[in-house]
């Protein structure tokens, strides 16, 4: 059945409990994206301590991938250093563009090699993609602000 | 309304070589996405094919027999489409889709400052208004914005009831109505719009009526004429004809004042260096070479709409609604978006699933077959307006069945199911 391969137990699971999920006080940067095919819909905040992500909260409006890869994007970044997080994103994006022809690093991505299938299903990738792209944009904002 | 004619689907889905493919691991397809793109008639494809083969050339030029038989095609084309919307052949200009014949009168309007004085009754400025509502897709909201803007006009909406019906206790109508443009059935609410209403109130200050006909002219019988409007747009794809075409329907006496959209080849009159001027309508809105073998396909279409007759293929289109209505009513946690009744309706049928968002339902259902779309449906406005991001919608056309209807009420339990929220 290919259902139960684009919706991993994992990914059920941090959908119904989403870490990260609520927006906080005090933040450095904050994102705000939307996917305009299906009006789905993430503010992303980030904290920094120098180069390193002290912390990411955010608010989902979305599908069970969307919500479920915010989860797991801040379980993988939190506490890892700007550049090392850039690359567990870079890994992420590979994989759920790839068609399924990338086969994931579990050291690298952890949890989010469940979003391995997908990458199977060209409409959802965007909605994988979502919350990292809007890590991605805090995080230069972030950059910005700093300079 | 006549009696309804049961319809022969099988005979009709046999003209229909992609409703029996399979799909995701051999599941049969069960295509309920007809309000986006309709799936098209082996009847279309052989026309647009025997013109491609036979008579292809550029119309409306050439000294050779294949222009000539191209040109015939095309105008022949144009005919049939007229009288399929009680229209005159003059009165219906081709676009790339019903978006462009809508920005062709926003854009014909915005020009009409500097057209002379035979288009001094579509100027816009300061202090005039254009009234829309708050159902319309994008593409009769976003033309009417920028001409706005363009403008300093003022864009004004309908509200939308809370059973899906542009409201008509709040008026937004006054002597300051420049345009009334709407849709004339809802993409995703299926409500059919009072049209004599609107027309009535519209026509009391003067104002140009638009209809967006996209989601009427393929499944009832319109007839633009008794209807009484201004413009009226429709696209191809959606009525069993190809992409790449739409029609712009338009009253004789305003398609001749309207100053043209796009300019250049096929739509002058004489061309002198420093002027032009340009050809009567519909040539004048058509420049370019235009779209010959999907003219003709649309024309295979309309033919093929008429040989069954717009009034069994609603009467059909209504009773899989009602199903549909029935079916999703009875599961719990499903609410329907949109009248829940058949009273002026069509057959588009929105939903949300309480705790699933509209991708995963729409996910669960596409592993089982059974295609819908969700998202916004073009129509982001009206989706705040009833406090949801997304919705599922289920569109039914004249080769789908009440075993699709059911597949689709099984889909969504299993959705409910799948989810945990059953």
């Amino acid at each position: 059945m290919q259902l139960e391969q684009m919706y991993q137990e994992i990914i059920l699971d941090h959908y119904r409990n989403p870490h990260g999920s609520g927006l906080k006080e005090p933040y450095d940067a904050e994102s705000f994206q939307i996917n305009p095919t299906c009006g789905d819909e993430i503010t992303l905040r980030v904290r920094l301590d120098g180069e390193t992500v002290t912390d990411v909260s955010h608010e989902t409006l979305g599908c069970s991938i969307s919500q479920a890869s915010a989860s797991v994007l801040t379980d993988l970044v939190v506490g890892r250093s700007v550049g090392e997080a850039m690359k567990v994103l870079q890994a992420f994006q590979e994989m759920t563009q790839s068609r399924g022809t990338v086969e994931p690093d579990e050291d690298v991505l952890g949890d989010g090699v469940a979003f391995a299938g997908v990458a199977k299903y060209p409409a959802r990738v965007k909605c994988a993609l979502l919350s990292w792209m809007a890590f991605k944009d805090a995080i230069s904002r972030s950059q910005e602000g700093a300079a | 309304m006549k009696p309804a004619v049961a319809l022969d689907v099988a005979k009709i889905r046999a003209d229909f070589p992609v409703l029996h493919r399979t799909v995701r691991g051999g599941r049969p397809l069960v295509y309920l996405d007809s309000g986006a793109t309709a799936q098209r008639p082996r009847q279309v494809v052989d026309a647009e094919r025997s013109f491609l083969e036979q008579h292809n050339a550029a119309v409306h030029r050439g000294a050779h027999q294949l222009s000539e038989e191209a040109t015939d095609a095309y105008e022949s084309a144009r005919a049939r489409i007229a009288a399929f919307v009680g229209a005159l052949p003059e009165q219906i200009v081709f676009t790339k889709n019903a978006t462009e014949a809508l920005n062709l009168v926003a854009y014909g309007m915005s020009n009409a400052a500097t057209a002379g004085e035979d288009a001094a009754r579509f100027v816009l400025g300061p202090g005039d208004e254009v009234v829309i509502t708050e159902l319309e897709h994008h593409s009769n909201l976003v033309p009417w914005q920028e001409l706005c803007k363009r403008t300093g006009a003022t864009l004004r909406w309908f509200p939308i009831t809370d059973d899906g019906r542009i409201d008509l206790s709040q008026e937004r109508i006054t002597e300051r109505t420049k345009v009334v443009a709407f849709a004339h059935q809802s993409n995703v609410l299926g409500s059919i719009a009072p049209v004599q209403e609107l027309v009535r109130r519209a026509r009391e200050v003067g104002a140009l009526v638009v209809l967006d006909a996209c989601q009427s002219v393929p499944h009832m019988p319109v007839d633009f004429a008794a209807l009484d409007v201004d413009f009226a747009a429709f696209s191809g794809h959606k009525m069993l004809g190809p992409t790449g075409i739409g029609v712009l329907y338009g009253r004789s006496e305003l398609l001749a004042a309207l100053p043209p959209f796009l300019t250049g080849g096929s739509m002058i009159e004489l061309v002198r260096m420093e002027e032009t001027t340009f050809a009567p309508p519909p040539q004048r809105f058509e420049a370019g070479t235009p779209m010959s073998s999907q003219a003709v396909g649309l024309a295979a279409a309309v033919d093929y709409l008429s040989g069954i007759g717009m009034d069994a293929v609603h009467a059909h289109e209504l009773e899989l609604t009602r199903l549909a209505l029935e079916g999703l009513s009875e599961l719990p946690g499903v609410r329907i978006i949109g009248p829940s009744d058949l009273t002026d309706r069509g057959g588009a049928v929105s939903f949300v699933v309480d705790g699933i968002h509209a991708h995963d339902v729409g996910q669960v259902l596409d592993d089982r077959g059974v295609a819908i779309r969700v998202g916004h449906h073009c129509a982001w406005p009206l989706h705040r307006r009833f406090g949801v991001a997304a919705t599922a919608r289920a569109t039914f056309a004249v080769y789908n069945t009440p075993e699709e209807v059911t597949a689709l009420v099984e889909g969504v339990r299993a959705a409910q199911e799948f989810f945990g929220v059953a």
